[in-house]
């Protein structure tokens, strides 16, 4: 079980009680296909209509609406540090079974938001800001990865 | 490999830091010590404290590697060739750790330009990094 001092859950709720999980969430799987999954992954996005050029994947539909909705589960970790690898197991399923989705992925994921959140707060995205949620989406990633066979 | 496009959104971005460069050296080595527990094993000699001489020194040594690289990204190994010696024979850094410090000085850089750190822009930075790193690893085996 992962221990979470006073300060760092303190630090993730705060932030997380700021962001907006529309913009951040969208930015966050936008920059995430432009780094790292453009152009060799389009495969997992053939759903999501054209995505050959950063035009066309800033501000596409799916990509907001998937944005929102991976965000909003990091928000539910957040919210719930406790109990993140039980309440991740049918997400890691999924995202074997299904979406097979790389891991490594996910941790790549994770590093994006912090650059979009850096970018969101600027200063009040301190060190210790970025330490405590540095560690959550560690432990979101490994969550995640957890039910993979 | 560095576009032309990524080379200009670099050399941009790193001109708009107005003398900035040397503070966020060491925002970003204090940023990594914090985020990254295990890279602090490499700075045993030094006073680790926000704000320590040592880091500010240090985050300044690291911010002129960069800028020489920004001004040779057409010839990085020649350009970063006696660091990356040093790297190889001397400090021996894990590679894994620039990886770290990379994600660090992206955020410090963030946290700096807001909006300009676009996604194009963070896409170049990213690049960009990831070739010093191959950079100064390349000699260690």
């Amino acid at each position: 079980m992962v221990h979470w001092s006073a300060e760092e859950k303190q630090l993730i709720t705060s932030v997380w009680a700021k962001v907006s999980v529309e913009e951040c969430g969208a930015e966050a799987l936008a920059r995430w296909v432009l780094l790292i999954v453009y152009p060799w992954t389009q495969r997992f996005f053939t759903k999501f209509g054209d995505m050959s050029n950063s035009g066309n994947v800033i501000g596409n539909g799916n990509v907001v609406n998937h944005g929102r909705r991976v965000l909003t589960s990091f928000g539910d970790a957040a919210t719930n540090l406790d109990n993140i690898k039980k309440s991740f197991a049918s997400l890691s399923k999924l995202h074997c079974k299904k979406l097979h989705v790389d891991p490594k992925n996910f941790r790549l994921l994770g590093d994006i938001l912090m650059v979009v959140l850096a970018s969101h707060f600027g200063k009040d995205f301190t060190p210790a800001c970025q330490a405590a949620w540095q560690k959550l989406v560690c432990v979101v990633a490994h969550a995640l990865a957890h039910e993979y066979h | 490999m560095l576009t032309a496009e990524d080379k200009k959104l670099i050399q941009q971005m790193w001109g708009k830091l107005g003398g900035a460069e040397e503070e966020i050296g060491a925002d970003a080595l204090n940023r990594m010590f914090h985020a990254y527990p295990p890279t602090k094993t490499y700075f045993p000699h030094f006073d680790l404290s926000p704000g320590s001489d040592q880091i500010r020194g240090h985050g300044k040594k690291v911010v002129a590697a960069l800028t020489t690289a920004i001004k040779n990204m057409d010839n990085l190994s020649q350009a970063l060739s006696e660091l990356s010696n040093l790297h190889a024979y001397n400090l021996r850094v894990d590679p894994v750790n620039f990886k770290f410090l990379s994600q660090c000085l992206q955020v410090s850089l963030a946290t700096r330009l807001g909006k300009d750190y676009s996604p194009e822009v963070h896409s170049a930075v990213d690049k960009f990094m990831s070739a010093v790193a191959s950079v100064l690893a390349e000699k260690y085996r």
